[in-house]
């Protein structure tokens, strides 16, 4: 929905570094534009900063150089409790002393509410996650799943503008976690509230967001929508991060009309979309999607490049065909092809040629 | 029938009961457990146990009083102590019996500083009679001997009082004793047992029950032989109150005996009486005071209350219980003084713990052990060094009141005494004990994850609120168990107090310690200690009550 308000920068992260022991970067020069209403994702390997970046927001963190802005205004002086950022911590931070009611009711209290508004406020956020009759259980009588979206509740009850998730669904187990990334979806769009999101996990971050920021070594590598992120990866790492991709290693022979040709190690050459080569002479890793791939001659277009690949493996998994080949000196050539009446399927040992679309190829960095 | 075995227990697979095959496969594990503590159970039961409840049965048991005065016991039993008079000439003359046995057994010191707790005096009362107590009758074995020299004999006693077992089993032993003499041979076998002659003591019931007891006392006592010893003086005045009872006692024997008793029951009648009270207030007037006769007839039963009265400032009089003299009430000041300073070394070692605790749970790593190190720094030293520098530090020539005159905070006239009294102890203690607060505090603190702090924080807290809130609840567990250890390490605390509590600030421990090596009075430092375990689980019941027991956690 809120792709192209993104301009209006609810959330700004201007030039931010941040470094914990002096020596290393954890963050390295971090510029961020979030608008408002809108669902963002940091997606990235474990250790890639992306829980700092969300502790600097929140302020738990300082910046060790650079700003952030919320609505406009440099946040890095205001102390975390005045902000107004809900947060979803990973292990959902339920306060155990209290009851389910009482933890609702904690950001309330402190913001000085009446017992009755109180009450009704803390009602209408357990019935929103559906937890209606829990208010008076203790955390601890809660399962996973239960706790989660009480922890959900605890941060948008106060109704903040911003929430923050770090990991929310990291310990559920796979049919809830999905469950609740559809209730978190259809709450954050209910409410119209700009989310940040945490995960390491890259299904949740394409079903779930309208942006997905892809992080490593401290860097946003990616930013886009989740279809621009699997489609048309911008490096090398993206390519790998996001979904199944089969590369293969070569050197541009050539630019021209939006064409590289690239030559690749075995000496075969193939046309690609050149993406993050310039020059001719540049080695590049070549990307293709396992679903791009195609062998089945008459599904080709004219002229089409083709290469030669030996079957090694044939996998049926019900809807899909999954087949290892070895292409171009690479075993790990993997395809996926839909199970259709008429599709062919290989034997181990066949050798076939397959073929793609010069767009669904992308000359990456090497 | 069908239906029986399907209501009844589940059958495992061979075919028994399930739970009676669940519980034979526990027991192998049970009795493997035990085995594993067993030795543990085993040192604990016989070292600390057994101690514990022998001290604990200590303070009721009395059974002195009534095992070496047996006779003036049962004779007291009349006697009311109204009217403010020593009792009578029939009493003392138990008093005599008893007295003569205890003196020869060497006991009747030993119940003098028994009844010394409950009144001071008697202890010398006692020493003083038992050097004179065998001369009360010896007016009568004059007159005795003036009748006849055969009444000074052994042997005539021996024939008088012996049963013809006893003499035949008598001679027998010594002639085999000299046998052995004869052969060189060693010859250990004591002489039998003395064994009254029967009737003797229905006709000489007084004269029979001394006159064994002479015998018995000398036999284990002194490895003597009533052939050979001379009776005690007292049993010649028994021998003068029975025939002067009972003329006709000569009747019982025959032979010798038989004469020389009747002739000495004849002249019984011009005997010169001795009053055996008398005789006891000539040895020391306090016999005359009724006090002593009381405080032997209060304390007389086996099991008495008066340890715990006395430590709870009561005395046990005749006449009942009453409150102790104004000038020796101590132990309730001393168990109030107890609790409440145990109670301030609590609350200062929360004061200074807290922090320090929050502090090494919070900090990274490394600056963390090095604090952890410097708290446990006092466990390295020796608690008399620990509580040594604290004399040195806390006293009126000491380093604090140096440093507080020198920078003129204190005139140097008018330093401050902080040293052997309250504060000195509650300081010295504090220190102490501070890292048994600090230790289960920490534990606790450090399994608080920091995200609840942040959580409350992002919900708008302050950082006092989501303190106060969020962390200090959670670490309520931490400070119940710091709570709990340090009271009652403060409570039973002994030699810090001694070393720097003075008069002021001294605790029933140092009470209960001198009870145990000073005074001797083990019943009364048992009561004290029963009391002081007593206190201690009525305020684990009610911290149970109140914050609950499950709420206490080391980690
Ligand atoms: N308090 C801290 N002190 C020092 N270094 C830290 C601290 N917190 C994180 N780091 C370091 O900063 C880097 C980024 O950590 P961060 O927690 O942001 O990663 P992340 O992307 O959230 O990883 P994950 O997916 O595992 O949660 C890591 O290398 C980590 O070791
Ligand atoms: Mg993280």
């Amino acid at each position: 929905m809120p792709t192209d308000s993104k301009a209006d920068g609810f959330v700004v992260f201007d030039h931010v570094q941040k470094s914990y022991d002096g020596d290393t970067l954890v963050v390295k020069d971090l510029n961020l534009n979030i608008g408002k209403g809108e669902f963002l994702t940091m997606l990235g390997p474990s250790g890639s900063g992306k829980t700092t970046c969300l502790m600097m927001l929140a302020g738990f963190e300082t910046a060790t150089h650079g700003e952030i802005l919320l609505d406009g205004k440099p946040i890095n002086n205001i102390a975390p409790h005045k902000r107004g950022i809900g947060m979803v911590f990973q292990n959902y931070a339920l306060f155990p002393h209290m009851t389910v009611a009482e933890n609702l009711a904690f950001p309330l209290e402190v913001r000085k509410m009446g017992k009755s508004v109180r009450e009704e406020k803390v009602q209408r956020a357990l019935d929103m996650v559906q937890m209606g009759s829990f208010g008076g259980r203790r955390p601890a009588q809660l399962s996973g799943g239960q706790q989660q979206r009480i922890a959900l509740a605890r941060a948008l009850v106060f109704e903040p503008e911003l929430v923050l998730m770090d990991e929310p669904l990291g310990a559920l187990d796979k049919q809830l976690r999905e469950h609740m990334q559809f209730e978190i979806k259809r709450i954050a769009d209910n409410l119209g509230i700009t989310v940040v999101y945490v995960t390491h996990d890259q299904t949740e971050a394409l079903t779930m967001s309208d942006r997905v920021a892809v992080f490593d070594d401290g860097r946003i590598q990616q930013l886009a929508p989740p279809d621009q992120l699997y489609e048309k990866p911008e490096n090398s790492f993206v390519a790998q991060f996001i979904g199944e991709n089969n590369t293969l290693e070569g050197v541009v022979e050539s630019i021209k009309d939006g064409t590289a040709l690239v030559k690749l190690d075995n000496g075969e050459l193939i046309d690609t979309v050149p993406v993050n080569v310039s020059a001719a002479g540049e080695r590049t890793k070549v990307s293709i999607r396992p679903e791009r791939v195609e062998y089945n001659k008459e599904r080709l277009q004219e002229g089409a490049h083709t290469l030669k690949a030996e079957v090694l493996e044939f996998i049926y998994m019900g809807d899909i065909f999954r087949t290892r080949l070895r292409v171009a000196g690479n075993e790990d050539f993997v395809v996926k092809t839909r199970n259709a009446p008429d599709q062919v399927r290989l034997k181990p040992g066949e050798t076939i040629e397959i073929g793609w679309l010069p767009e669904d190829c992308r000359a990456l960095d090497a | 029938m069908t239906e029986t075995t399907q209501d009844g227990p589940m059958l495992a697979a061979d075919g028994t009961p399930l739970k009676k095959s669940l519980r034979r496969a526990l027991r192998a594990q049970k009795l493997r457990a035990l085995g594993l503590i067993a030795p543990l159970l085993i040192f604990v039961l016989i070292s600390f146990v057994a101690p514990i409840v022998d001290m604990l049965f200590r303070s009721v048991e009395n059974q002195i009083v009534s095992d070496t005065l047996p006779r003036t016991v049962v004779a007291l039993r009349d006697w009311d102590g109204e009217g403010g008079e020593a009792p009578g000439d029939e009493i003392f003359k138990a008093l005599t019996y008893d007295f003569i046995v205890a003196a020869e057994r060497k006991e009747h010191t030993r119940l003098g500083s028994r009844l010394n707790y409950e009144m001071t005096g008697i202890s010398s009362l006692f020493r003083k009679s038992g050097r004179r107590v065998d001369d009360i009758g010896e007016d009568y074995l004059d007159q005795f001997k003036d009748l006849n020299d055969a009444w000074e004999e052994p042997a005539t006693w021996v024939a008088m009082m012996a049963s013809e077992g006893w003499v035949a089993d008598q001679v027998a032993w010594s002639e085999a004793r000299a046998a052995a003499k004869s052969a060189d041979q060693d010859f250990e076998t004591p002489e039998p047992a003395f064994a009254l002659r029967p009737g003797v003591a229905k006709a000489l019931p007084e004269t029979a029950d001394i006159y064994s007891a002479f015998a018995r006392t000398i036999q284990t006592q002194d490895e003597d032989s009533p052939t050979e010893e001379e009776p005690w003086n007292p049993v010649y005045m028994a021998l003068f109150n029975d025939l002067a009872s009972n003329p006709d006692a000569a009747s019982a024997f025959s032979g010798d005996v038989a004469a020389l008793l009747s002739e000495a029951a004849a002249a019984v009648g011009n005997f010169e009486t001795i009053s055996p009270k008398d005789a006891f207030l000539d040895a020391d007037e306090d016999w005359g005071d009724p006090m002593v006769w009381s405080t032997i007839k209060a304390f007389a039963p086996s099991y008495t209350s008066g340890y715990f009265l006395s430590a709870v400032d009561l005395q046990l009089t005749a006449s009942g219980v009453q409150p102790q003299d104004e000038d020796q009430q101590i132990y309730m000041l001393l168990f109030k003084r107890t609790l409440f300073m145990s109670l301030m070394i609590m609350f200062s070692c929360i004061l200074l713990g807290y922090p320090i605790a929050f502090l090494l749970s919070n900090l990274p790593m490394r600056q963390s052990s090095l604090l952890l190190i410097l708290v446990l720094l006092p466990f390295w030293t020796s608690l008399l060094v620990r509580t040594s520098s604290w004399k040195v530090l806390l006293q009126q020539q000491g380093v604090i009141n140096d440093i507080l005159v020198w920078i003129g905070l204190v005139a140097d006239d008018n330093r401050l005494v902080m040293i052997n009294n309250q504060f000195g102890t509650i300081v010295a203690m504090t220190h102490i004990l501070l890292p048994f607060m600090i230790l289960p505090l920490y534990s606790v603190m450090k399994t608080i994850p920091p995200s609840y702090v942040r959580a409350a924080k992002s919900l708008g807290a302050t950082d006092w609120t989501a303190f106060w809130r969020v962390y200090f609840p959670q670490s309520v567990p931490g400070i119940g168990a710091g709570c709990i250890l340090v009271f009652i390490l403060a409570i039973g605390y002994y030699i810090t107090p001694e070393l720097v509590g003075g008069t002021t600030g001294t605790f029933i421990s140092n009470r209960i310690a001198y009870h145990i090596s000073s005074s001797l009075n083990w019943g009364l430092a048992a009561a004290l200690g029963t009391i002081l375990l007593a206190v201690v689980l009525i305020l684990y019941w009610v911290y149970d009550r109140i914050v609950g027991i499950d709420n206490v956690s080391l980690g």
